[in-house]
């Protein structure tokens, strides 16, 4: 399931605006994401996860400053510091290595332009050899890979269902072999049974072409399910970092629990579930401290003017971590930094049948 | 279960006594204006029967284009009806100016979108003293009192700290808290909620079905709880209606319908939910869209995308049949006769 890392995000800040009215919007994140991997990014709204994809991308527009930090793609000629990477370089980058799928394929396509040309658009620029029967062909061919007909080529986008739109924004994203595909709620918009096809195809082409995905939603059940590992994100922090598995079934982070008790569940009996008291704060009056403690019903006294950092949780749970990658998970919790006693549901082990 | 020319099926929760709010053979078309299809309808809802008793809640689950909104416009009565009728307590609605304030006054809608349902310019208190000067003539420190109380019975407390605040100041949540206490401010019998969870964040979804939940303890309001998300239906509601292409297809206690579906649809909307407990991968059952509603498809409107379709289900529509206990559904499938060997399962 791992390979090699291809992106490392270490420590990255971004802020909105500078100076007073400035915000931080991503504090510290720090991830690794592996060959083939699908890493999921999960939080509310304003919880810094778009923000997060768009400061790696360097898409990124003002008032967005990324203030610290760095980003280490690994391409096939080398590390690259994107960070540090000038505009062509950027523009070798983007798309060729890393693409992006955007929320609302309503409106990231172009109304007035066909469905080919959006499609042979980047081929043109990045693949200048190809004459344009060659394009074409291409054109044709990742249409099928997402499973729609040739004879769609020379539709319009509004000919075209939401799901077929979003599919071609898939086809878009894969057409030059990309190592890392950014998708930002792709499937958000749609109706479940056409996201489910999607997603199930997206699966199928990442285990057959061998790219890496970072998915980005607020729906964590989802995510469970398509995931290898997750990061939970809360007011701009990383909060909880697992593999999917093991967050699902033993969650170390009390804002991760509640989330996980947010999903009614489809089986089982039926019980009264409560969520998580209160509402995200805005990240113009973060509370001190850890900004989950107003919210959390296991707060200590530090929690309200120390904020912890990611790291391992002092309490083993149990599993090692699977193929022996390192680091197996990590929370930012001042419950799990040894010497508190950690609440039950928060100290759960996951299973040896997993 | 009244037979006239056809035996109708009444969907909904079943409670003895008169249902606060029935609908029999509701159907609404949508004529088409201009272009190639100028002249025709989209056959929006097809002659839908619904009971709405006291103290329960009723879920609409279904794709978009299902119907479900068209359907619980028409119980608000937004949107007039091409045929079918509405009944307050057993009582025919009429349509005079003086019936239709009276209906608004038993019957409450409460929007999907909080940031926009809510005026901007306005306070709260503003929100919510206009329902209770319009429809119950209060006026001075009785207002704010009830007002005051509203907000209580949202469990938006304490209630000073909300009154003089805007909506932008407010939380999605706590908008549509507000949204539903202005509802509640006419004392209705019955509160129809389109999507009232869908666009706030996750951790705070839960506090507001949470919350009406006790509004159907607590004031005994028959509510209609629309929505995409199965899951919430059978967390929240007694009897969950599935509805696809305008038409119901299966109907019964909620955990019923989602543990032992009878209707392929349901099979496949519960085989494309997001479920962390899944084990092995999706099985999808069945696949496509769902159809254009100008021009549905003949017999079942299911049929095309069914993975256990008959020749007769292209036919002929399927009558609504009992499947076990409460739950009855709209397929070939459920009929003795025409069902191959296998029972579903």
């Amino acid at each position: 399931m791992t390979g090699e890392p291809v992106l490392e995000v270490r420590d990255l800040c971004v802020d909105y605006g500078v100076g007073k009215g400035g915000v931080r919007a991503v504090t510290d994140a720090t991830l690794t994401l592996r060959r083939g991997e699908v890493l999921g990014l999960a939080g509310e709204s304003g919880s810094g996860k778009s923000t997060l994809a768009y400061a790696v991308t360097r898409l990124l527009r003002a008032p967005g400053v990324i203030t610290g930090g760095e980003v280490r793609f690994h391409g096939p000629d080398g590390v690259l510091d994107l960070l540090e990477a000038d505009a062509a370089t950027l523009r070798r980058i983007r798309w060729d290595q890393i693409s992006v799928v955007f929320q609302s394929a309503m409106h990231a396509l172009n109304p007035v332009a066909r469905i080919d040309a959006q499609l042979t658009d980047a081929l043109r620029a990045h693949r200048s050899r190809l004459g344009a029967a060659e394009r074409r062909e291409r054109a044709v061919e990742l249409l099928r890979l997402v499973g729609i007909g040739e004879e769609r080529l020379r539709s319009y986008p509004h000919e075209l269902s939401g799901g077929m739109r979003q599919r071609v924004m898939i086809a878009m994203a894969l057409a030059l072999e990309p190592r890392v595909v950014i998708m930002d709620e792709p499937t958000t918009a749609l109706d479940v049974v056409t996201q489910r096809e999607i997603l199930d195809e997206l699966m199928q082409l990442k285990d057959r072409l061998g790219f890496a995905i970072v998915f980005i939603t607020h729906d964590l059940s989802l995510l469970i399910e398509l995931a290898d590992t997750i990061a939970i994100m809360y007011a701009g922090r990383i909060v909880e970092l697992a593999d999917a598995q093991r967050l699902f079934h033993s969650p170390r982070h009390p804002y991760t629990l509640g989330l996980l008790n947010s999903f009614p569940a489809l089986h089982g009996e039926r019980v009264r579930m409560e969520g998580i008291p209160g509402a995200p704060p805005a990240l113009t009056a973060l509370p001190a401290g850890c900004a989950f403690h107003p919210r959390c019903p296991f707060a200590l006294e530090r929690c309200a003017h120390e904020t912890p950092r990611l790291t391992e949780p002092a309490a083993p749970d149990g599993a090692p971590a699977p193929d022996g990658a390192p680091a197996g998970r990590a929370a930012a919790c001042w419950l799990h930094t040894g010497g508190e006693h950690v609440p039950a549901p928060l100290a759960r082990v996951l299973g040896s049948t997993l | 279960m009244t037979s006239t020319d056809t035996a109708r099926v009444v969907h909904g929760p079943k409670r003895p006594g008169t249902p606060a709010l029935e609908a029999r053979g509701l159907t609404k078309h949508f004529p088409v204006h201009g272009g190639l299809r100028r002249g025709r309808v989209v056959r929006a809802v097809e002659d839908v029967s619904l009971a709405l008793p006291e103290g329960t809640v009723t879920a609409v689950v279904g794709e978009s284009g299902s119907g479900k909104s068209t359907l619980s416009r028409l119980l608000t009565r937004l949107t007039a009806p091409t045929a079918g009728e509405l009944l307050l307590d057993g009582e025919p609605v009429g349509g005079s100016a003086r019936a239709r304030r009276a209906y608004a006054g038993q019957v409450h809608l409460v929007l999907q979108d909080p940031f926009s349902s809510l005026n901007a310019v306005h306070s709260i208190r503003y929100h919510l003293r206009r329902p209770l000067k319009l429809h119950h003539g209060l006026r001075g420190p009785e207002l704010d009192a009830r007002a005051a109380e509203l907000l209580e019975r949202v469990s938006l407390t304490p209630a000073e700290r909300y009154l003089d605040k805007f909506p932008h100041e407010l939380s999605g949540g706590q908008r549509q808290r507000v949204a539903i206490a202005r509802g509640l401010a006419v004392r209705p019998r019955v509160l129809l909620a389109d999507e009232p969870v869908s666009m706030l964040d996750v951790s705070i979804r839960l506090g507001v079905l949470n919350l009406l939940d006790e509004l159907r303890e607590r004031e005994r309001l028959a509510i209609l709880y629309v929505t995409h998300d199965i899951a919430s239906a059978r967390y929240l509601a007694d009897t969950v209606v599935v509805m696809y292409a305008g038409q119901v297809v299966e109907s019964g206690p909620a955990v019923q319908v989602t543990d032992a579906p009878a209707h392929p649809y349901t099979r496949l909307l519960l085989s494309a939910a997001p479920d962390p407990h899944r084990r092995e991968p999706v099985v999808l059952r069945g696949r496509g869209a769902p159809p254009s509603l100008i021009d549905p498809p003949s017999g079942c409107r299911f049929h095309p995308r069914c993975p256990l379709a008959m020749p007769v289900c292209a036919e002929s529509a399927p009558p609504v049949r009992p499947a076990a206990g409460d739950q009855v559904a709209a397929c070939w499938l459920l009929d003795p006769e025409r069902a191959p060997g296998t029972a579903p399962a």
